[in-house]
């Protein structure tokens, strides 16, 4: 009983009140720059979640094994391990995706969301729970970045999953499928959920609901998270 | 085109017309933890830049003359990671023999850069775009430089952010750094006529 509500949890809170994106602003890097087609984004998220959950699973079953002086090195190299198995998936598969996808596949590796959790989290906890927190966080990663993709696609090219779904009334707003679109709509995003659902859990969680002095707090774990994760 | 301008092209493409940060969105995380200062991005930013440069070098002799003659290509992810992250490391024990002033500056900020995405980014375009030695050279400094600039602007206009300006909460911290990347985005495609080399 007690040990299923540890499993829940740990899923709740990687898509919810941890949610890599949101609250840590972890591990956009690789994955933002794909998101202005839908599909690329689909196929990018699912070898994401099977990297973080599958590398959090390994660094987890090995951590008595991995001395702590070059854990970062050996976390490092459990997990190019399985990008390389999705790379060559991908390449096999779907090669045309992964031509598009071009380095960004390989960026996995250095996406700070499955260092981090392998650091913070499969390193000292069991196997079964670091498996599934590790696909919390990709999921709860994930659903955000094909939200901004769809928006993307949908204003920048009139199209979801290529298939055009506005009429010929709707002039492509270009600027959504290049760089600036990616920023913006991250920032829209980050806005809406900070601003509506997060703020009541900060006010209940500090007490005061003074937005100067919360926000130092709130950003201080994404740059300590950021850090810890890379020392 | 002869080599040498061609690799100046890159060069200059690197730096401003598709710059990594800007528009490959590569070293996301660090831009946004550690823009807050000028001081510190600067630091940030010269580590990134000697970094860049030599990786870039080091992984092209490593792909073309040891992963391509063994047909071990697959596995360049695995090492160019540990190109990378065992040259940061060396620096690091060699910076902190050598010079206290310059670890101090520059040392903190390396074990940052070994996970940096727009180091190993670097590396992987240059292989992806069949870059030449120089060419590769050039995109590793190029590359190197324009996130520097990117971050050093990026923390000047926080700076002056936080003296005077009302940010609605839920845009404070990382919503506004995003907004204002945004923006830098857009001023950086002003440049992409000049130059059509990617």
């Amino acid at each position: 009983m007690k040990s299923s509500y540890k499993y829940r949890q740990a899923f709740a809170s990687g898509i919810g009140v941890n949610n890599p994106v949101f609250v840590q602003i972890l591990g956009i890097c690789s994955t933002l720059a794909v998101t202005n087609v839908l599909k690329n984004t689909v196929v990018m998220c699912a070898g994401l979640v099977f990297v973080t959950g599958l590398s959090n699973l390994t660094v987890s079953v090995l951590r008595q094994y991995i001395p702590g002086r070059v854990r970062m090195m050996v976390e490092t190299l459990i997990i190019a391990a399985w990008v390389i198995l999705v790379d060559i998936a991908l390449r096999a598969y779907l090669p045309d995706i992964s031509r598009q996808l071009g380095p960004y596949v390989g960026l996995i590796i250095t996406n700070c969301i499955v260092m981090g959790r392998a650091e913070a989290f499969a390193l000292s906890n069991p196997p079964g729970l670091s498996l599934v927190d590790g696909l919390a966080s990709g999921i709860g990663y994930s659903y955000v970045l094909l939200a901004i993709a769809f928006a993307r696609e949908l204003l920048g090219s009139g199209s979801i999953w290529g298939f055009r779904v506005l009429g010929d009334w709707w002039v492509n707003w270009n600027l959504m499928v290049m760089a600036p679109g990616g920023f913006f709509m991250l920032a829209l995003f980050i806005w809406v959920v900070k601003g509506s659902f997060l703020k009541e859990k900060q006010e209940a969680a500090t007490g005061a609901g003074k937005p100067a002095q919360t926000a130092p707090a709130q950003t201080a774990p994404a740059a300590a998270g950021a850090q810890g994760g890379k020392s | 085109m002869s080599g040498g301008l061609f690799a100046f092209g890159v060069f200059f493409a690197a730096v401003f017309t598709s710059n990594i940060l800007l528009t490959n969105f590569l070293g996301m995380c660090s831009f946004l933890a550690v823009s807050r200062e000028v001081k510190t991005s600067v630091g940030l930013g010269a580590a990134v830049i000697f970094v860049m440069t030599v990786t870039s070098v080091l992984n092209w002799l490593i792909y073309y003359y040891v992963l391509v003659p063994l047909d071990i290509v697959y596995l360049r992810y695995i090492a160019f990671i540990i190109v990378i992250a065992a040259f940061v490391q060396l620096v690091e024990m060699i910076i902190e023999r050598v010079s206290d002033a310059l670890y101090a500056a520059l040392g903190i900020f390396l074990p940052l850069i070994t996970v940096n995405c727009a180091i190993l980014g670097a590396s992987l375009f240059m292989v992806i775009r069949e870059y030449t030695f120089v060419s590769s050279l050039a995109f590793g400094a190029g590359s190197g430089i324009g996130w520097a600039l990117a971050i050093i602007a990026m923390a000047g206009i926080r700076t002056k952010l936080n003296i005077r300006s009302k940010v609605p909460y839920g845009l404070t911290g990382a919503g506004i750094a995003l907004i204002i990347a945004g923006i830098m985005s857009l001023a950086f495609m002003g440049f992409a006529g000049m130059i059509t080399i990617t």
